[in-house]
């Protein structure tokens, strides 16, 4: 700026002329700061706890991430453990046990994808076609109740309804003139228990996403599909559903997108050593080689890697989703 | 939508097996509540035998008056009931001032703090360093631990700022004009024009505190600091464990089944209390702002 009002001077002067210009500069933008932070700075006394929390809280742990590439001991810390570089990946691409944790983790995904997802979408469907407005209102007041309820609860509960001597299940299956079955003991039977509870727990609550997609849907389609002698079936299938297919889209890719977050808290629960070959997750893994073994590096490399993963996934499916928002909701 | 201009003579199958299909689903949900609740004032003999149903057999309550009179039951319930509301309160004490700060235009850096915020949805450093963090904060085995070590997330922080966000700024100005500053414009103006986001990430706060297990199963080793759910936990683990062992503690009048059915219905009661308040808010579709970003 201030060279072109001097009109021949030395490079020296330029030189100092522009410096002395760029500390006024600065000297000015130091004066606005102060001015803003003397005015303003009530905003940055509420942000600073959130700011301090996330630090401590959540930012601190990722710096602690580095024992993943560190033999790591309680008594050195995580600073004065030594480095080993990729020592407990290989270490865990070598165990059986890891290595099984991946392929239930993404099995167990996979179903809880295939039955859970349509699930609340067909709910939300059913509960649309219900004209009986207070029977439509208790039916929901009752399949949201199991969100609220703890999975300890859910653990307890599915426990006791499949316990072999006093549950209810083998006292049907002994009715119909089978033998109990110690559903809980075994490998093949513990992922349709698992996904099932899933279902039982979260369909209702999920189904209010499509029911308020549903209310959403204009009435003026449904008022040409009857002039067009429509039965309700077929509005179903030709209003309603391809009406609420963005709201699905939208939901199946942030689905896909946390493929990997499958609800340990409740394996842990209800696994035992018995069924692990089906069972075992990631993080459970991760739970008993770190939490319960002690063998923290080993278990944050796991734990590194299942981020990793989850990073990735959730970034692809935000840039997905961004793409088709923009191109199929509006 | 439930136009009965819309409903037409053919459809009547339909519509009736629309109706019991859904009323199976809801009986179905309804139904384990149900068993658990008759199983818990059934004998602990009968409980055992598998002859629980519908309703209570040999009708009896003594599995709550073996629950009721363990002491570790009252201290569980108190701690969950410390976690929950002192939980709660510190976490709204955070977020409500946090996420405003973060929804002001003239905040410097403002795009990086929020960046700085979400990130963290999308990236977690996992169970391992953070449980080493809370050790080497000596947060172990602390009632501060558990209340402060958990208390914000990035999605109630960005569902509340953008509902901060979503409010025009002429509801500010009059109070502008007669000189109030952020505090006062936050707590006279915001706060009160905020009631139902404020209310749903409430809902969201107690709802995880009252359920919440595996942390502080983790974190906290003395039985006098542990909450409801985490006493449970345990009960539910000798329940599951090897069959002999739990036909040795059967008794007449309970067993193991019988007293944990029993300590399941005394932990869903609250919910069930304020159940009611809570739907209000998820009819009005609040819950769904935060789905959409």
């Amino acid at each position: 700026m201030s060279q072109q009002e001097h009109i021949g001077p030395s490079t020296e002067e330029l030189v100092i002329e522009s410096r002395e210009a760029l500390r006024d500069r600065a000297r000015r933008r130091a004066a606005r700061l102060g001015d803003h932070f003397k005015r303003e700075w009530q905003i940055y006394v509420l942000l600073l706890p959130t700011i301090i929390w996330f630090l401590l809280f959540l930012y601190k742990p990722m710096y602690g991430l580095q024992i993943a590439f560190k033999d790591y001991s309680i008594f050195r810390g995580i600073d004065g453990s030594p480095w080993i570089g990729f020592e407990h990946f290989r270490t865990l691409f070598e165990n059986d046990q890891f290595l099984r944790a991946i392929r239930n983790t993404v099995i167990i995904s996979f179903f809880t994808l295939l039955f859970g997802f349509p699930a609340p979408i067909i709910l939300a469907l059913m509960f649309n076609e219900i004209l009986n407005q207070t029977y439509k209102r208790t039916a929901q007041t009752i399949v949201y109740l199991p969100h609220f309820i703890s999975t300890v609860i859910i653990a307890g509960i599915v426990i006791t309804a499949f316990s072999p001597s006093a549950g209810i299940v083998n006292t049907i299956l002994e009715w119909l003139g089978m033998d109990p079955i110690y559903f809980l003991t075994k490998p093949e039977w513990f992922r349709p228990i698992f996904v099932g509870s899933g279902i039982w727990q979260e369909a209702g609550f999920q189904s209010i996403v499509y029911l308020a997609a549903i209310a959403g849907v204009n009435l003026s389609l449904y008022e040409s599909a009857v002039v067009d002698g429509a039965s309700r079936w077929q509005m179903m299938w030709k209003v309603t559903l391809p009406s609420i297919l963005p709201t699905i889209i939208i939901m199946l890719i942030i689905r896909i997108g946390n493929l990997l977050e499958v609800g340990f808290e409740l394996i842990i629960l209800l696994y035992q050593p018995a069924t692990y070959e089906t069972a075992d997750v990631i993080n459970t893994f991760i739970y008993r080689q770190g939490l319960q073994q002690g063998q923290y590096d080993l278990a944050a490399a796991a734990g590194l890697f299942n981020a990793v993963v989850a990073f990735i996934l959730v970034m692809t499916a935000n840039t997905i989703s961004k793409r088709v928002s923009r191109t199929s909701l509006w | 939508m439930a136009n009965m201009n819309l409903y037409s003579r053919g459809d009547k199958w339909f519509v009736i097996a629309n109706m019991v299909l859904v009323g199976l689903f809801t009986i179905s949900t309804l139904y384990p509540f149900i068993y658990i609740a008759a199983v818990s004032f059934s004998s602990g003999f009968a409980a055992a035998a598998g002859t629980v149903v519908l309703a209570p057999v040999e009708f009896t309550l003594a599995a709550y008056e073996r629950v009721l009179s363990e002491p570790q039951f009252w201290s569980s319930y108190a701690n969950t009931f410390i976690y929950t509301f002192g939980g709660t309160a510190v976490s709204l004490l955070i977020i409500i001032p946090g996420a405003y700060a973060l929804s002001r235009p003239q905040l410097i850096g403002r795009r990086f703090w929020n960046l700085f915020v979400a990130f963290t949805m999308w990236f977690n450093a996992g169970l391992i360093p953070f449980f080493l963090n809370m050790r080497d904060l000596g947060l172990l085995d602390s009632y501060f631990g558990i209340i402060i070590g958990f208390a914000l997330n990035a999605f109630n922080i960005i569902l509340l700022r953008n509902f901060f966000e979503s409010i025009p700024s002429s509801f500010e100005e009059a109070a502008r004009m007669d000189g109030a500053n952020e505090f006062q414009v936050l707590w006279k103006v915001y706060v009160p024009l905020s009631k139902p986001a404020i209310a749903t990430i409430t809902l969201f706060c107690i709802v995880a505190r009252w359920n919440g297990f595996f942390w502080a199963m983790v974190l906290l080793q003395s039985e006098d600091k542990i909450p409801l759910q985490v006493y449970l936990r345990q009960l539910i683990a000798e329940l599951s464990d090897d069959e002999e062992f739990t036909s040795t503690l059967i008794d007449a009048a309970y067993s193991v089944e019988t007293v944990t059915a029993a300590i399941i219905v005394c932990s869903i009661i609250p919910v069930l209390l304020i159940y009611p308040w809570v739907q209000k808010y998820f009819n009005k579709g609040i819950l769904l702002g935060g789905v959409k970003e």
